[in-house]
């Protein structure tokens, strides 16, 4: 028997989480008034679930490293956000969302998660529309839909190009009323740098003021993470340029199990990078993927011309274009999910058929749907992300195909949870992409934006109260308790050790090399030896970075390199868990491309005898091999069969 | 296509230590830069070099660099964001400028955004507007179904253009009166296109307004400048459509 509980309800699938309500309990509003949450992070989970649980009458303190809650990194999210209204009449259906989820996640999800998430859905909608957020409309003013990579119906609601922003603006619009009411204390620009526990359980937090300098104690009766994922481990990422795993990491060394961290995205519409100096990559929404075709050039010759600059994309009549999503997967075509499209762009250019100068790029062409659409029609739906990619790239997309590579973009893996979002830690709680939870192995588009609320407004002011009804008897955290006193000391003796190394080094060398390792080895694919490689190396980067490091400005001040020095000090080691996991995991699914585990025709083959589990790792030391412990993954609705969407 | 390298060029940053230091204009001098890099790029290369002669790197704030998260704020050359238009600071690219080229970087310049260190701004006031109104009042849950409210596409549209504001604060900044007015239209005006939004519309206007006079915004006088400096182009329409609302909002009471 495993030491992870996973908690998951009794019943048929669709009964669980409403059989759940009802046996949970529910604290009182007098008792809400004296209980106290910190909320991680501000994004679509932390500003929608900071909102839901003032509402309810809670005393929440909300923190982000931004200088405000809307700057959160969901505010980049493009594409949309799934909802099974089925408003389409196209047979969509809770189970149909919940089937292609764990389908698109290669059945490395829980199935009880993932019902209870395409059961939200449709609320999560009804709560934006009555939040004001403009989503697109028909003539008739009743909501519009796209479709997204790896479903067969229209589910996916959008407001432009900026569906992401809008939701976010719709739940800090939430949240500003609860500031503004007093039910919400917001800590702008502070970052969480340790987790207190009192007696094995989450009583408050570090945190470091990042204009003052100053460390501060805050006391709750529960903490939620809700700090996002961890691609910037890849140093070039979609990610924004602050976004780390730091607050989820000091939950890991705190006793809270990290599961499949091996399993991150690769988004395939990204701008392929241009040099060096490069500091991040830019996305091109998946929904391009609804009008655009995507092609490499038939012939060797043409490609090498293309690289060379001889000729250009439109030289090259249609007979000599290689559809090769069309051509490997006439079924689902350029619509295939996100890991499929990604390995495949990765095989045209390892083979030779790549046209930029680097070799590593494909042409994403809407020339097709301009004839038959109209310019007016695509400048519609896409106009934002046409000029975007404009900008960037001095290349106008109307006239000639887009440029796009693969890129990482998201992480599946996370903190470990329960069905009711709850850590391996008693109190600590971990939502949205901080999570592990709902997207198996693969997240399908525009389902990252429905998870993040769902837990925000949904699931967490639910199941946080089954815990929260056994702490009313708790006074408010006495922030002078020992345990503070500690980690605050502890916290201060991490940062001057940071400090004071004062090597030759900027922090940016050390994550750029990191990112170098992730992306050799422990990128699009996968094997032994790099793995092993990788975890060397890593090591090896860590030693380096204790030596060299040079931080410089003051600790009192606002001091930029400072917080990033933090981040990827944590980054080194988490890169190391990443590889470990993708070490041990010796199969393919997903995300995670192992190549001692592919098809003959180089498609992924998942091994469910030895790997239909949960890989949850425990800290055991910076020098010691993590844990592992095993979560069965039970398929009771949903019979496992290896993916095809040919 | 392959980016021409800019051999040298000087940029001339605004460095203060903190709200209360007195500041300086400080010129460095960068050589082989890509025309291929952002804006911020440079600032990056900058930054290494200036750490790794022992100095302090300027503090900005920056952080999706893909124009949507609002983070960045400079002021380059006279304009807000730079010389491009329709960009963020951190969408600009080094096409823009030439060999030799000085570029002039300096913080949003607003009253009520001060400095916090070289060109950070403290922009706590846009939260304190959005605070006084820039929401409506619904709990989570027990809201009607979404297609129950049916809104006319060009209202959505209208709506969605005024919700695209970043929030970043290149309005104030441009404006010669810091006005934030185009920066609380952009809410206003969002909500006044929805049916959703009627229910508070008075309460939300005035309230909205009151707040913006009190952090020491100033007025509008309709120069326009605000809708040029957007780098979401949005139209100074809002802000005729906010005098309306104030108005319906002034003449109710």
């Amino acid at each position: 028997m495993s030491i992870l509980n996973s908690k998951i309800p009794e019943g048929p699938i669709s009964e669980k989480w409403s059989n759940h309500k009802a046996e949970i309990k529910v604290v009182s509003p007098a008792n809400k008034r004296k209980l106290e949450v910190i909320v991680i992070g501000t994004g679509l989970a932390g500003a929608s679930a900071a909102a839901s649980l003032s509402e309810l009458g809670y005393n929440v303190k909300a923190f982000c490293y931004q200088d405000s809650p809307r700057r959160a990194h969901s505010i980049a999210a493009q594409g949309g956000i799934n909802a099974a209204k089925n408003y389409q009449n196209d047979n969509d259906s809770v189970y149909r969302l919940f089937y292609d989820t764990i389908k698109g996640g290669d059945y490395r999800s829980r199935e009880a998660n993932v019902h209870r998430l395409a059961e939200v859905s449709p609320n999560i909608i009804d709560q934006c529309v009555a939040q004001g957020v403009p989503f697109a409309r028909e003539y008739g003013g009743l909501l519009s839909n796209r479709s997204f990579g790896g479903v067969l119906v229209s589910r996916t609601f959008y407001a432009r190009g900026q569906t992401g922003q809008q939701l976010l603006l719709g739940a800090y619009s939430a949240l500003n009323r609860q500031i503004a009411e007093g039910g919400v204390k917001m800590y702008t620009r502070h970052e969480m740098i340790d987790l207190v526990t009192i007696e094995g359980k989450a009583r408050g937090i570090i945190a470091r003021d990042l204009v003052t300098g100053e460390i501060k104690r805050f006391g709750a009766h529960a903490v939620v993470i809700a700090s996002g994922g961890y691609g910037n481990v890849f140093f070039l990422s979609t990610n924004a340029m602050g976004s780390n795993a730091s607050a989820s990491w000091v939950c890991y060394k705190k006793g809270a199990f990290f599961a499949n961290p091996c399993y991150a995205q690769i988004h395939p519409t990204c701008i392929p990078v241009h040099g060096s100096q490069q500091s991040k990559l830019t996305l091109m929404s998946e929904s391009l993927r609804n009008d655009g075709r995507v092609w490499a050039p038939k012939k060797l010759d043409d490609a090498e011309k293309l690289r060379k600059g001889i000729i250009g994309p439109n030289d090259i009549s249609d007979e000599d274009r290689d559809f090769y999503l069309e051509r490997r997967y006439p079924s689902y075509g350029n619509l295939v999910p996100r890991d499929v499209a990604s390995r495949a762009a990765k095989e045209r250019c390892d083979a030779g058929f790549g046209v930029n100068s680097e070799g590593k790029a494909v042409y994403l062409d809407f020339k097709y749907a301009i004839e038959r659409l109209g310019k007016g029609t695509i400048e519609k739906r896409y106009g934002n992300l046409f000029q975007m990619y404009e900008k960037i790239t001095d290349t106008d997309p109307y006239k000639e195909p887009m440029q796009i590579y693969p890129a990482i973009h998201y992480t599946m893996g996370g903190t470990w949870v329960d069905y009711n979002l709850m850590t391996s830690v008693p109190g600590l709680y971990a939502i949205g992409e901080a999570n592990f939870s709902d997207h198996g192995a693969n997240r399908l588009g525009a389902s990252a934006l429905m998870q993040g609320l769902a837990d925000g407004y949904f699931v967490l002011p639910y199941t946080i109260g089954d815990y929260l009804a056994g702490e009313i008897m708790v006074p408010k955290i006495d922030t002078n308790k020992p345990e503070f006193i500690e980690a605050e000391k502890a916290v201060v003796t991490r940062l001057n050790t940071l400090f004071n190394i004062k090597g030759k080094t900027p922090v940016d060398h050390f994550h750029k090399k990191l990112g170098q390792i992730m992306w050799d080895h422990v990128g699009m694919a996968r094997n032994e030896q790099g793995l092993l490689q990788a975890i060397k190396q890593i090591q090896e980067l860590r030693a380096e970075f204790y030596q060299d490091l040079l931080v410089p400005g003051e600790l009192k001040n606002v001091n930029p390199e400072l917080e990033k020095a933090g981040r990827v000090a944590d980054f080194i080691e988490l890169g190391e868990l990443f590889a470990r996991d993708a070490l041990n995991r010796n199969e393919s699914c997903g995300g995670h491309f192992r190549e001692e585990s592919s098809t003959d025709e180089g498609e992924a083959k998942r091994d469910d005898e030895n790997f239909a589990y949960v890989a949850a790792w425990e800290f055991k030391g910076v020098d010691t091999e993590p844990l592992l412990h095993k979560e069965a993954l039970v398929f009771e609705t949903i019979h496992l069969t290896q993916r095809s969407y040919k | 296509m392959a980016d021409k390298i800019l051999n040298k060029i000087y940029v001339k940053v605004w460095r203060q230590n903190n709200p209360t230091a007195k500041g300086r204009f400080e010129t460095y001098t960068l050589e082989n830069i890509s025309q291929g890099n952002s804006f911020l790029e440079m600032m990056d290369i900058l930054n290494d070099q200036l750490i790794r002669g022992g100095k302090d790197p300027i503090a900005f704030d920056h952080d999706c660099r893909e124009g949507i998260c609002g983070s960045c704020s400079l002021y380059i050359n006279g304009h807000a964001h730079g010389p491009d238009t329709m960009v963020t600071t951190c969408q600009l690219h080094m096409r823009k400028f030439n060999e030799g080229q000085t570029i002039t970087v300096e913080p949003w310049r607003v009253g009520a955004f001060p400095v916090i260190k070289d060109v950070m701004v403290d922009r706590t006031a846009f939260e304190k507007i959005q605070q006084a109104g820039g929401f409506i009042s619904v709990n989570t849950g027990g809201v009607p179904d979404g297609n129950t409210i049916a809104i006319s596409q060009d209202d959505a549209e209208e709506a969605m253009d005024a919700a695209a504001c970043i929030g970043c604060g290149a309005c104030a900044a441009t404006c010669k009166n810091s006005s934030a007015m185009l920066f609380l239209a952009a809410k206003v005006s969002q909500f006044a296109k929805l049916p959703q939004g009627q229910v508070e519309a008075k309460r939300r206007a005035v309230a909205m307004y009151a707040k913006m006079d009190e952090l020491g915004f100033g007025g509008c006088t309709n120069t326009g400048a605000c809708e040029l400096a957007c780098p979401k182009s949005i139209s100074i329409a809002h802000i005729a459509r906010l005098n309306r609302e104030y108005l319906k909002a002034k003449i109710a009471d």
